[in-house]
């Protein structure tokens, strides 16, 4: 039985105190935990970023890449050895900034991987500039004239067919838990976008500022099956922020489609230079 | 006498040019002929000129030559552009009510293609095919080898369709045989040789080489000349166990084919210059991360988008600095397909044992033209994937150093998964177990670490190619896919009593200078002949020896050399 303990850093962690990172750490670690898994049975793939240093302070594989690449590198990796759980870490400027075609990309071709997003609306490790989530009108040494209209990832994820997507709060570490838990079982590519205030440099966003307008939409009766009313809730902010389960549905898993991956995962499968004979016979 | 024939068909985008090439090709190729065919096209995907070239000899042949003896014209400007390339016996094949040219002389000969297909299989859309036809019946080759490569070639289309294009096939080697001897002087009856060799072209060498060398995993996004490798392999690969993922971008390939190689399968990208450019962040990934992944860069005239279509040598320095940082790696310039084949191969093992990228420079030239070759011996295909950890060794590791710190840099592999074992990889500065680290002790032991698997590297490169003639005053320096043009200029100018040395790069990084030095203190006068601007092979060895190459023989036109081009400015220029 694997315990939390096994998940334990084995380096110091390099966070602010304070950091809506640590309890994402944490909700990881209790979802791993919940579901039984292994550390070697797992493939943590992160960009650059504070919160993709993530994996570093917890216990797995490890493929710590480019900023705003992870996914391609994650793509290759569960394409390589789909038997991995592959779960993809970036914050908002990786994932939506200058890694988002390759998101939209991954959700479209519905890869099999688990991808958290830690939104905190503002860059931390290169200290406080704007992000693509920052709020309309945010100053920042980089946007003095105040931040451009934000992206909105949850319209653009079901713009995608998106086959899984939730939003957590850092603030709820219970509830953050059970939708990693709903992601990663989910058969498919699932999006996670966490509301992850930054006690160094978004002093609007904070955690109050997000308690006073979060609530979960599992307490409204909401059914996340309908992409529609979906659509509907990915426009919702301000005021009000939903968080839970937006929107879920089934759909053929890339990896799935490969003939070549249905033997064995191709890291398994011997090379054979033999076994090409009848292919120089059509160059004849 | 050895046999010697140059046909080039010349026609617009979707005349059929290139199918008529093909067909041609593999039937004198299974005449146990050897063969070098090329094609020259325009960016577009209707109209424009474009042309093939084939040349067939009774001995092996690895380049172009100008002078033509069979043109056949599906229009009037490839009467107009080649006719001046024809042998003074050379022969036009065209149909008149297709091309209105005042056809004059003995060198014209009217085939009436439309005709002859409509009345035979009623399609003129075989007119192509009556041409194949023709070309043989004027060569006398054996109809049998057509119609075989014809039943061939179109099976997929159902049996009907097989069965109508040798009819019309027949229609035009009838129609020659009968209307043509007179004219054409070339009725030498081939010798049926009964070597069955391989044809293809660089790029199918290198998609096949790759696969048989184990590569499991192919990233890419079209760009000319590479997009056959990416759809050869997606298209072999479903049945010989390869996923090949056509993807948003440049920088998803390189990325996803490192993710793919650190999972433990061999894989690699295929791409030109402008690709290549978004790749580079990743390559340094590779080498930052100690990952083995293989780089096909195809090259074309650039800056740019530049001349899509056609051929160029501008890259090689590209190739050498590309990607941020310092980190080993090796850069494989394959001369043929031939080699190519093989080269794969070797850069698939290279970089497993250094665990570093390794770059394998193409161009167009050598990535569409067809040569043939003896038929590859799998049971010699060596496969080194390096100082992996066996399953019983990773499984009992708990505290694995994926970066371990080692004479030779090399630090043994585990792959995710494999054992007990946990594969921690970092784009930072890390430390033996994969964390990122910031202090100058550690940044320092891995940098030189990595640096050191160079001393490996450098004795897995194979030395450049010298040949050498008796009291020559002159070496031919080249690399890449000029060697066959340099090697017959060499024979051509031997032949007119200027005996000539060649030395020639197949592999360039690391450059085996030591090798290069002692080659050059022998020779008296150098010349690099590069498809580029800038004699960046010159440079190269400038920088690398301190040998000042004499003089050069440059061509960025986008065109490849042919043998008598550097003849004719060796002559001229030098």
């Amino acid at each position: 039985m694997v315990t939390v303990n096994d998940f334990a850093a084995s380096i110091p962690v390099a966070w602010c105190p304070g950091c809506g990172n640590f309890a994402i750490l944490q909700a990881l670690k209790k979802t791993l935990v919940d579901i039984s898994l292994e550390p070697n049975q797992i493939l943590f793939v992160s960009g650059i970023g504070q919160g993709p240093k993530l994996p570093h302070y917890t216990q797995g594989n490890v493929f710590n890449g480019l900023h705003g690449r992870s996914l391609p590198a994650a793509t290759g990796a569960k394409i390589a050895n789909h038997e991995l759980i592959v779960i993809g870490i970036d914050g908002d400027g990786g994932a939506y900034g200058e890694g988002i075609g390759h998101l939209l990309a991954a959700m479209r071709r519905n890869i099999n991987i688990t991808y958290l997003v830690h939104n905190n609306q503002v860059y931390g490790l290169t200290k406080g500039q704007a992000s693509p989530t920052s709020d309309l009108g945010f100053v920042t040494k980089t946007t003095p004239l105040g931040a451009s209209q934000p992206l909105n990832p949850l319209a653009l994820a079901l713009a995608s067919d998106v086959s899984f997507l939730a939003r957590g709060f850092t603030g709820d570490i219970e509830h953050l838990s059970k939708l990693l838990k709903m992601g990663i079982e989910h058969h498919g590519f699932a999006l996670i976008d966490i509301l992850q205030p930054c006690v160094s440099f978004n002093h609007k966003n904070t955690f109050q500022w997000y308690r006073e307008r979060v609530y979960k939409l599992e307490d409204k009766g909401y059914e996340s099956s309908d992409k529609t009313a979906a659509m509907t809730k990915a426009q919702e902010w301000g005021d009000r922020i939903p968080i839970g389960v937006i929107y879920r549905q089934e759909r053929p898993v890339y990896e799935e489609q490969f003939p070549a991956l249905k033997v064995a995962p191709l890291v398994k499968q011997n090379i054979n230079p033999l076994k090409f004979e009848a292919l120089l016979n059509e160059f004849e | 006498m050895t046999l010697r024939l140059n046909i080039m068909a010349g026609g617009e985008a979707g005349q059929g040019v290139q199918s008529v090439g093909m067909i041609l090709a593999k039937a004198m190729a299974r005449g146990g002929l050897h063969i070098f065919a090329d094609q020259d096209y325009e960016s577009r995907v209707r109209g424009g000129h474009n042309f093939f070239r084939i040349r067939v000899s009774g001995s092996k042949v690895l380049a172009l030559s100008e002078k033509l003896d069979i043109l056949v014209a599906l229009n009037n400007e490839t009467i107009e552009l080649h006719t001046g390339e024809l042998k003074d016996d050379g022969i036009i094949i065209y149909n008149e009510e297709q091309t209105k040219v005042e056809a004059k002389g003995n060198k014209y000969f009217n085939v009436p293609l439309v005709r002859l297909a409509e009345d035979t299989v009623q399609n003129k859309l075989m007119s192509n095919t009556v041409a194949a036809g023709a070309v043989i019946g004027l060569t006398g080759c054996d109809f049998d080898l057509l119609a075989t490569v014809l039943k061939q070639e179109f099976a997929r289309h159902g049996e009907k369709v097989a069965k109508e294009n040798v009819v019309a096939a027949k229609a035009g080697f009838d129609f020659a045989r009968e209307h043509g001897k007179r004219k054409s002087g070339k009725t030498t009856q081939l010798l049926s040789g009964s070597k069955r060799r391989l044809l293809l072209n660089g790029n199918e060498a290198i998609a096949l080489g790759a696969m048989v060398g184990g590569c499991k995993f192919i990233a890419g996004y079209p760009m000319t000349p590479a997009s056959s490798i990416l759809e050869y392999m997606a298209d072999k690969g479903q049945q010989y166990g390869v996923a090949a993922v056509h993807v948003e971008d440049e920088i998803a390939a390189m990325n996803m084919a490192v993710g793919a190689a650190y999972t433990g399968v061999r894989a690699m990208v295929a791409t030109s210059g402008g690709g290549f450019c978004l790749m580079v962040e990743g390559l340094a990934l590779a080498g930052m991360t100690e990952t083995p992944v293989v780089a096909v860069l195809g090259q074309r005239p650039g800056p740019a988008t530049g001349l899509p279509t056609r051929t160029e040598q501008g890259e090689l320095w590209f190739a050498l600095h590309s990607g941020h940082g310092e980190f080993p790696r090796a850069v494989l310039a394959p001369a043929t397909a031939e080699e190519a084949f093989h080269a794969i191969i070797k850069a698939f093992n290279l970089a497993e044992k250094y665990q570093t990228p390794v770059i394998v420079l193409t161009d167009h030239h050598l990535a569409s033209s067809y040569t043939t070759v003896d038929r590859f011996d799998l049971k010699q295909v060596k496969v080194d994937r390096g100082e992996l950890l066996s399953n019983k060794e990773a499984d009992r590791i708990t505290d694995y150093k994926r970066y371990l710190v080692t004479n030779s840099g090399i630090s043994p592999r585990a792959l995710p998964g494999q054992g007990k074992a946990l594969v921690v990889t970092d784009s930072d500065e890390h430390d033996e177990a994969g964390h990122m680290i910031e202090d100058a002790e550690t940044r320092n032991q891995q940098n030189l670490k990595r640096l050191r698997k160079n001393n490996g590297l450098k004795k897995g490169i194979i030395k450049p190619k010298f040949h050498q003639e008796f009291d020559a005053e002159l070496t031919l320096i080249g690399w890449g896919s000029t060697y066959g043009a340099i090697k017959e200029a060499a024979v051509l100018l031997k032949k007119d009593g200027m005996a000539v040395n060649t030395l020639h790069f197949s592999e360039i990084w690391p450059f085996p200078a030591e090798a290069v030095s002692s080659v050059l203190k022998k020779v008296r006068k150098s010349i690099a002949i590069e498809g580029n601007a800038t004699a960046q092979i010159a440079g190269l060895i400038r920088r690398e020896t301190g040998y000042k190459v004499d003089s050069t023989i440059l061509k960025f036109d986008g065109r490849p050399f042919s043998p008598e081009e550097i003849v004719g400015r060796l002559r001229k220029e030098v």
